[in-house]
């Protein structure tokens, strides 16, 4: 495949504020209207994005030393623990912890209404969280004891540090069973009662990058309002299932593992939510610049919802009890008319990640390369693709 | 012929009067029970849609403020804070009368409060906690 232009040249482009960028929805169009290569000639940049809850994701917060100093041994931030066996006043808070006197699933179905996700939020939106610290107290870190209130303006760095986001292509969550169940992929009412799906489908990154032939190691991306890179590949990273003729997963599939400065980042788009049942988590905003290097990036690109395939799997026996199989395979196309048909059943159908706040992602970061505040970046490394023969493992338990 | 959605506050005081069917006979007004919440000696909420000729749903009325029930509009109840909302659609196929609904193409949340009979199961199924309810008239 013939290059058409190198990174370096599209940023001398977005420098001298001549970068042609679209959304990943945009270029659909233009494809249809102009064709493959001739787009991949016009276009320099196509953008991305998702919003929608990325269990895997918290942050990582250096509180200061207080004086006396202290070696913060359990550390709670509005009454959710952080982890804290790292160094003196460092904690990584994560999305899914739920407060210790939270009675969770026990007055069925939980209702989980704060926990990391929210403690994220809550900081991120400038207000002051509730810090309690205690510690076994040595002969450098005398203190046992804290407690006091902190902004995320009175911390030295705070970072987010995400696992696993941007799952490329993710299942279709249905119950089979008579009772209604609660779980991560949101209420299932019995007997296939609704339908829920979550990927932004033709706007989500790595739908639109499906061999990771631009995004690597380094890349630099919208995360959470501000910048952030992909420092890895996501946890469960599984790139060498099933894919279309056009490359596309149709299983969940490839994952990135995300990092980015929290100060510079937005409630907006670091959004703590409630899952009926299951727990907390956070809704994180991420887009991904696909910097058009040649027809074959464009044509990946300007992947249609027709074109991107899910499994349908039952969510009361098929998953949880790791048996697997589909009962089916539906365009997101379909998702989005709001009913699929499977087994002769017409299904009601809902997203749990945000198509509008998805485009409203991949229009602002087109907006920041535009104006010349986002530039591009090559990556350092690649991310393990297709042909890497990685396969995600079960956990085997010995007896 | 007038039909109306309403909320219906019962003083524990009173909770035990049989005041559906003094209505059904005195006033010809026909109840559509949507939800109740009713104990003895507590006070109990009822939303109700009532049908019923003009005036003689404005008596019924009457009659029931004379004893002591607050009535209150449906709109008021259920909340949308469309700020808090991230638009996510989970709400959509739980609300049982499409009160929260999706348009189409544009995949956005929308709130018809003419539709909502107050079930609250979008209470819990929002999980950015964007639907509350809200007891505004006298309360």
């Amino acid at each position: 495949m013939a290059q058409i232009r190198s990174i370096a040249e599209i940023n001398e482009k977005i420098q001298k504020g001549e970068a042609v960028v679209v959304t990943a929805e945009e270029v659909i169009s233009l494809v249809e209207e102009h064709g493959v290569e001739e787009t991949a000639r016009r276009v320099d940049v196509v953008t991305t994005g998702t919003f929608g809850p990325m269990c895997s994701s918290g942050a990582f917060l250096n509180l200061g030393h207080p004086t006396p100093r202290m070696r913060m041994s359990k550390v709670y931030l509005n009454g959710v623990n952080a982890y804290a066996g790292i160094a003196a006043v460092d904690v990584f808070i994560g999305a899914t912890e739920i407060p210790d006197v939270d009675p969770a699933n026990k007055n069925f179905p939980g209702a989980f209404n704060y926990g990391g996700g929210h403690v994220i939020e809550d900081l991120v939106a400038g207000r002051q969280v509730y810090l309690e610290a205690t510690s076994y107290g040595t002969d450098c870190y005398p203190r046992q004891k804290l407690d006091t209130w902190i902004k995320l303006e009175d911390m030295n760095e705070a970072y987010i540090y995400n696992p696993r986001n941007c799952y490329q292509n993710y299942n279709v969550a249905v119950n089979l069973s008579d009772r209604t169940i609660y779980t991560y992929m949101g209420i299932l009412k019995p007997n296939m009662g609704n339908a829920n799906y979550c990927s932004a489908g033709q706007l989500s990154p790595l739908l639109n990058d499906p061999l990771y032939r631009t995004v690597g190691i380094g890349t630099k991306l919208f995360l959470g309002g501000g910048i952030g890179y992909v420092s890895w590949n996501g946890t469960q990273h599984n790139p060498c299932g099933a894919r279309g003729e056009n490359d596309v997963p149709r299983t969940p599939a490839g994952t990135l593992a995300l990092t980015g400065d929290l100060k510079k980042m937005e409630a907006k788009w670091l959004r703590g939510v409630s899952y009926l049942g299951y727990g907390v988590t956070l809704q994180v905003g991420v887009g991904l610049p696909i910097p058009i290097l040649d027809a074959d990036v464009l044509r990946h690109a300007a992947v249609r919802d027709e074109e991107i395939v899910a499994q349908v799997v039952d969510y009361s026996e098929a998953y949880p009890q790791g048996v697997g199989g589909s009962l089916g395979e539906v365009t997101y196309a379909q998702l989005k008319s709001g009913s699929i048909i499977i087994q002769d059943k017409e299904i009601p159908t809902a997203p749990l990640s945000s198509y509008p706040k998805a485009r409203e992602i991949a229009e602002t970061l087109k907006q920041w390369i535009i104006k010349g505040d986002f530039t591009l970046t090559e990556p350092v490394a690649s991310l393990p693709s297709a042909d890497s023969c990685i396969k995600s493992k079960p956990l085997t338990v010995k007896k | 012929m007038v039909k109306r959605k309403v909320v219906l506050r019962f003083p524990a005081s009173v909770v035990e009067h049989p005041f559906i069917y003094t209505l059904a006979k005195e006033y010809n007004v026909v109840a559509n029970i949507l939800k109740a919440n009713i104990n003895p000696r507590k006070e109990g909420r009822m939303v109700v849609e009532f049908s019923a000729e003009e005036k003689e749903y404005e008596a019924a009325m009457d009659f029931l403020l004379s004893r002591g029930v607050i009535i209150l509009p449906l709109e008021q109840q259920i909340v949308w804070v469309e700020d808090r909302c991230t638009q996510c659609g989970a709400c959509t196929v739980i609300c049982p009368t499409s009160a929260l609904w999706m348009k189409r193409p544009e995949m956005a949340v929308a709130f018809d409060g003419e539709k909502c009979i107050v079930c609250e199961h979008c209470l819990k199924a929002c999980p950015a906690r964007a639907v509350e309810a809200r007891y505004l008239s006298g309360e």
